[in-house]
């Protein structure tokens, strides 16, 4: 616990770090035109962070998220183009978010299959479905009360997708660290075995993880596809990998039981603060990915280093192992 | 005595973290240009623009041809006209990475952009953000045709798809079965290219073209879907790849003893990277223009359009330095020239 609180206070620092080291870079940084754009870029994927999280902390991943927002984007652009109404697209897309996650969760849960490999198979399965509806073409005539939501601001310099990932981060948050279904979360993420004797009922419960999960991942599909006025089959292609960075950086176990939301919150922060910063002052874009790669390696680096150390200093002749 | 290493490793991991940070601002040689630009007293261009020439993607030999300074492309014509030049976009060919781009070049003030889009609408309320604020909006290579100032068109669409069937035919001596390999499902230009090719196909009843593939202008892609057409049809006697990137990596799937000869392959190729496949007779021919000086005309013409010199309406001509003088045609496009054609005979004269 202890350790995890200054995971988060280091990333609270970083934050700040990218604030002020941005700001003195670059004069453009800190301006509400900026932050705007910095929302815009990042909203779906901050979004799709939070069933993520929830996920990782139960022991399992979703690698599917990403083709679920395609699969939503393309389903989109598929009804409107036939003339459906905007409502019964949405409900459309809402129930094949929740169909898409139950999949993932059943194939899960039930036959126990690992989660790693399910939504691998499902990331294929879900982008060849939108590959499938809309093919090589491009769908854009939205109407504009929709777009604007792609380029308009609700109040000052917020956008549409910050407004719903704040009010969604709340309610997850709430959900994860306050409420005895949050707790099973982690039970079961810690050990699946003490959480079952307890009675927590594990299958349920992860299943209904990948439904939001899915569903989640729709709604980030719909903000994509009218942020962009285009419906295509691979929108958001390889933003999963994105998203498994941001948890991990924000100090989730990759094995489940441990991570807090108020880290993924700094996390968002601290990766899209870097790679704007990065944007700005000129830095070589080709090199970028070495940048989010080494803080990626980083944050499943440290959180371990403790333990490998001792693990290491107790192997070493002639030094005594650590009385822990 | 553990401790102290545990806490020497943890201060030093943190100290790892902050060094992208620190790198951030290290890299910041953006100097304080003059906002707008400023009249310059003999030429009537203004000087001192800050412009953003936005490939699809960096690291694409194609656009660093058109881009850079050393080949003359769009930097070395905004040098010569005294601007403040840069080149910046994401590092993969979709809208999520190009776009985060534009919107930094709209914070850093820009007065125009030269954007080649890599979706021909997925861009547009980002460019349409830009042009209201009073940014030039000039799109090369591929366009985004409801929002921007002006098109820059490397060649004519028609006369892309139309000579490329034309060259392949006579390899193939007019009959046989032919593919394509493509870049982006959802690119313009190549989507454009393929339908005046079927339209010139009609010419010759004898080929049939029975597969379209997209390699995503990936060389890994572009080479698992030649692979996977010549075993799909066996018979297969040519393929078109109207994309730099398929073209090179159809060409070294092809490059062995079981094709070569066997199976035509033309399209849209760099010099450079067909010349051995030019030597060793896998490719007998295949077409381009000159990147560098499709680059070098944008930038000309979003300098020009930035000054006021020209709006887009067709009949305006201006003078693009060393490339001569140009017109502005319909729909607010400017052509660059035919397509020319690579052969055994006149690839050694090139360096691209």
């Amino acid at each position: 616990m202890n350790r995890l609180l200054r995971w988060e206070t280091g990333l609270a620092v970083v934050v700040v770090l990218i604030v002020v080291i941005g700001s003195a870079a670059s004069p453009d940084f800190l301006t509400g035109n900026n932050l705007f754009s910095l929302g815009l870029s990042n909203g779906e994927i901050a979004i799709m962070t939070l069933p993520m999280t929830l996920i990782v902390i139960s022991g399992e991943i979703d690698l599917s998220v990403a083709s679920i927002l395609g699969m939503a984007s393309a389903l989109l652009g598929y009804l409107w183009s036939r003339h459906w109404p905007m409502p019964a697209i949405f409900a459309a897309i809402a129930a094949v978010g929740l169909a898409a996650g139950a999949i993932n969760g059943l194939l899960v849960t039930r036959l126990r299959l690992p989660s790693l490999a399910v939504t691998i198979g499902t990331l294929a399965l879900y982008r060849g479905i939108a590959t499938i509806l809309l093919g090589p073409s491009t769908v854009s005539n939205f109407p504009t009360a929709y777009t604007n939501l792609g380029v308009n601001a609700v109040l000052g310099n917020v956008t549409y997708s910050t407004v719903i990932f704040i009010v969604l981060a709340v309610i997850f948050g709430v959900v994860l660290h306050a409420t005895p279904f949050g707790r099973s979360i982690y039970a079961m993420g810690a050990s699946v075995e003490a959480a079952q004797f307890a009675g927590i009922r594990v299958k349920r419960i992860k299943t209904i993880l990948f439904m939001v999960s899915g569903l989640i991942c729709s709604l980030a599909g719909v903000l994509w596809t009218f942020r962009l006025d285009t419906a295509v089959q691979n929108n958001g292609l390889g933003l999963e990998l994105d998203v498994v960075a941001i948890v991990l950086l924000a100090g989730v176990s990759i094995f489940g039981g441990k991570g807090s939301l108020i880290g993924v919150v700094l996390a968002i922060l601290a990766f899209a603060g870097i790679q704007n910063a990065l944007l700005l002052t000129n830095f070589n874009q080709e090199a970028t990915g070495i940048v989010t790669g080494a803080l990626l390696l980083a944050s499943v680096f440290l959180p371990n280093a403790g333990r490998w150390l001792s693990r290491w200093s107790s192997r070493v002749p002639g030094h005594r192992a650590p009385s822990l | 005595m553990n401790e102290r290493i545990i806490m020497k490793l943890r201060r030093a991991a943190w100290l790892a973290l902050a060094i992208p940070v620190a790198l951030a601002a290290c890299s910041s040689s953006s100097s304080p240009a003059a906002s707008g630009g400023s009249t310059t007293s003999g030429g009537s261009l203004k000087s001192s623009l800050k412009v953003f020439v936005i490939p699809k993607q960096l690291g694409n030999p194609y656009f660093t041809t058109s881009d850079s300074a050393n080949s003359g492309g769009a930097l070395a014509a905004l040098s010569t006209l005294g601007e403040s030049g840069s080149e910046t976009s994401g590092t993969s060919a979709t809208p999520s990475s190009q776009i985060p781009a534009i919107q930094a070049a709209i914070s850093k003030g820009a007065n125009a952009l030269v954007v080649s889009a890599s979706d021909p609408t997925a861009l547009c309320p980002t460019l349409t953000s830009a042009m209201r604020r009073g940014i030039t909006v000039v799109t090369y290579d591929s366009d985004a045709p409801t929002c921007r100032d002006l098109f820059v068109n490397q060649a004519s669409s028609q006369a892309i798809g139309t000579s490329e069937v034309d060259l392949l035919a006579q390899q193939i001596h007019d009959s046989g079965q032919i593919a394509i390999v493509s870049a982006a499902a959802s690119a313009t230009n190549q989507n454009t290219w393929i339908g005046y090719m079927r339209t010139e196909l009609a010419k010759y009843p004898k080929m049939k073209l029975v597969s379209v593939v997209y390699g995503n202008d990936d060389p890994t892609t572009s080479t698992q879907v030649t692979q996977g057409l010549l075993e799909q049809y066996p018979d297969l006697k040519g393929i078109i790849s109207p994309t730099t990137v398929g073209v090179a990596a159809a060409a070294a799937v092809l490059d062995s003893p079981k094709y070569r000869g066997k199976v035509a392959l033309t399209g849209l190729g760099t010099p450079d990277e067909m010349k051995k496949f030019v030597a060793d007779g896998t490719v007998k021919s295949f077409e381009l223009w000159n990147p560098a000086d499709l680059g070098y005309l944008a930038a000309y013409a979003a300098v020009e359009y930035a000054s006021g010199k020209i709006n887009g309406s067709a009949g305006q001509s201006f003078t693009a330095g060393k490339l001569g003088s140009f017109t502005v045609g319909a729909d607010k496009t400017i052509l660059l020239g035919p397509p020319f054609v690579f052969t055994a005979a006149n690839i050694g004269k090139f360096n691209f």
